[in-house]
């Protein structure tokens, strides 16, 4: 065999062999990880879970009623307050102010924003509203959730409006539609699969958090479903209950952490759902 | 040729007809930032007749075609100086009602640009800008607008199919069905053939041709067959420069300058 051409493919063989190495690295870790989660997860899943309180140390029954119902609340909550804001905001971004100084300006601190930790965004709640209005509040934690639904919602609105195509808006400005007009009728139409998949994804990434609540809403071992109150939650839950000795704790922290795993993966399946069915071009 | 107010054609069997000018465009500059991309453009439109922009690529012809109905409004460090008048009024001045002129002034673009919705949609969404029409009227003037672009027989069993689902030359047809939907004055064509077939072009062509008993029509093109086709006035450009605008017959068959000659006969460009 020419020499040159064995030099080759010998390197192609070992940039293969690293590759194929470093994916099955990952995805090993990853499998793992998923594994004993549904193993430990799926035997403490049982009808309590949904239907009982998260009970006190030391007692054998109990679940995570009040932080399923709580989570969801101050998820839907937070997506209610960041959607419409990112989504006004990346529709600047992205029309009225393109061709802007200050987008540039405001697009480097969203992209800050994104990559923030999440504790930073909840100690800024704590110190913005819960300080101020005297205490730990369901109604803090869904801000705090809401500040990072924001960035999100803001990248993909824009990424996903400036994939309309100029000619389109062109088109729509040419018969004297005002670009209010343009943007909602035309370009939000043209990209409302991306902009849905935005903010399904922003869902399932607030869904999971648990620093920015634990300065915010706190949680609470009964049922509560008062904004103005701690609420229990998901994911402080099982942070509090997978510290503990007491194995029913642990127990239902594992059901807890496959709950929302499996509401995030299901999420993340509707957002692949909805992007693929964008309009044939 | 742009001083006077009207024309007069021999439109077959001997017959004269006068067409008065519909827009005026008078020693027009147009910039991009610093650049000078149209220098002292004066010519006219006359009423009912298609008046065809021809040149080579970067002439300006397009960016003609976008001053008339203020398209390059819609991006910064663009601006034209100089007069533009519809019927007598200044197109290029800052307190025009930008949506009110582009429903005057209609255009269709090179590539079709459908929108997101039905077919029927595409038509009836810019009649309800300026129109609230029981449904029954709405459909009759949908159906009048597929008909008057030639589309109609086409797509009357799927009106409630995505415009989207059509051929590109069906996509185009949709396009002009849609700003003709709306009544326009004048209609500006951008290239609208360049992206179809032969015979999808042909199609168009023939509807440019009907269109013009009533608008006025103005068409940029490549394709100088075309031009000639299609057009009763040209207006050859070269560098941003106007070289020579008079009726179509003549600018092929004996142009008074030699760059135009040297273009149509295919020596540039």
């Amino acid at each position: 065999m020419n020499p040159i051409y064995a030099s080759r493919r010998r390197k192609d063989i070992i940039i293969r062999g690293l590759c194929v190495a470093a994916a099955a690295f990952g995805i090993g870790w990853l499998t793992l990880i998923l594994g004993s989660l549904l193993w430990n997860g799926l035997s403490s899943l049982g009808l309590n879970v949904f239907t009982q309180m998260t009970p006190p140390p030391g007692v054998k029954d109990g679940g995570l009623l009040n932080a399923i119902v709580g989570s969801l609340i101050m998820t839907v909550i937070g997506v209610a307050i960041g959607a419409p804001l990112g989504m006004f905001a990346g529709t600047y971004l992205a029309e009225y102010g393109r061709h802007d100084k200050l987008s540039s300006v405001i697009r480097f601190i969203n992209d800050i924003l994104l990559s923030a930790p999440s504790i930073i965004i909840g100690l800024f709640i704590y110190g913005a509203v819960v300080v101020p209005m005297g205490g730990f509040s369901a109604f803090a934690g869904s801000l705090a959730l809401a500040v990072i639904v924001i960035p999100v919602v803001v990248r993909t609105t824009e990424d996903m409006l400036a994939l309309v195509p100029t000619a389109l808006r062109e088109a729509a400005s040419a018969l004297g539609l005002p670009r209010a007009y343009v943007i909602t009728r035309i370009a939000y139409k043209a990209a409302r699969a991306g902009l849905i998949t935005g903010i399904l994804l922003a869902t399932a990434r607030v869904a999971g958090e648990t620093a920015p609540l634990l300065f915010t809403a706190l949680s609470n071992q009964f049922w509560s479903v008062d904004l103005t109150k701690t609420m229990a939650n998901l994911p402080v839950t099982i942070n509090n209950f997978v510290n503990n000795p007491d194995p029913n704790w642990k127990s239902l922290a594992w059901a807890g952490a496959l709950l929302i795993t499996l509401s995030v993966l299901t999420l993340n399946i509707v957002a692949r759902y909805v992007g693929a069915e964008r309009t044939p071009k | 040729m742009s001083g006077t107010d009207s024309v007069t054609l021999s439109e077959g069997a001997g017959s004269m007809v006068n067409h008065p000018v519909k827009l005026a465009v008078k020693n027009l500059d147009f910039f991009y930032g610093q650049t000078r991309a149209l220098k002292g453009i004066n010519l006219s439109l006359y009423k009912n007749i298609v008046t065809a922009f021809i040149g080579p690529s970067g002439c300006g012809k397009s960016t003609l075609l976008r001053v008339l109905n203020r398209m390059y409004d819609l991006y910064p460090a663009q601006r034209a100086t100089g007069e533009v008048l519809l019927d007598g009024q200044n197109v290029l001045d800052p307190k025009l009602d930008l949506n009110l002129l582009r429903a005057r002034v209609g255009m269709v673009f090179q590539k079709p640009t459908p929108f997101p919705m039905t077919i029927y949609d595409n038509i009836a969404f810019g009649i309800k800008l300026y129109e609230k029409l029981p449904k029954s009227e709405m459909d009759g003037r949908v159906e009048q607008a597929l008909k008057g672009a030639a589309l109609w027989n086409e797509v009357k069993d799927k009106l409630n199919a995505s415009g989207l689902s059509l051929s590109g030359g069906q996509q185009q047809r949709l396009c002009i069905a849609r700003t003709v939907a709306i009544k326009p004055e004048v209609i500006l064509f951008d290239e609208p053939c360049s992206a179809l077939d032969p015979i999808s072009t042909a199609k168009v062509e023939e509807l440019i041709d009907e269109l013009k008993s009533q608008y006025t029509i103005a068409i940029v093109t490549h394709n100088m067959q075309q031009a000639a086709r299609v057009s009763q006035f040209t207006a050859f450009m070269y560098l941003g420069d106007l070289v020579e605008f008079d009726e179509t017959n003549k600018i092929f068959t004996k142009p008074s300058k030699k760059q135009t000659q040297e273009y149509i006969t295919g020596r540039f460009g």
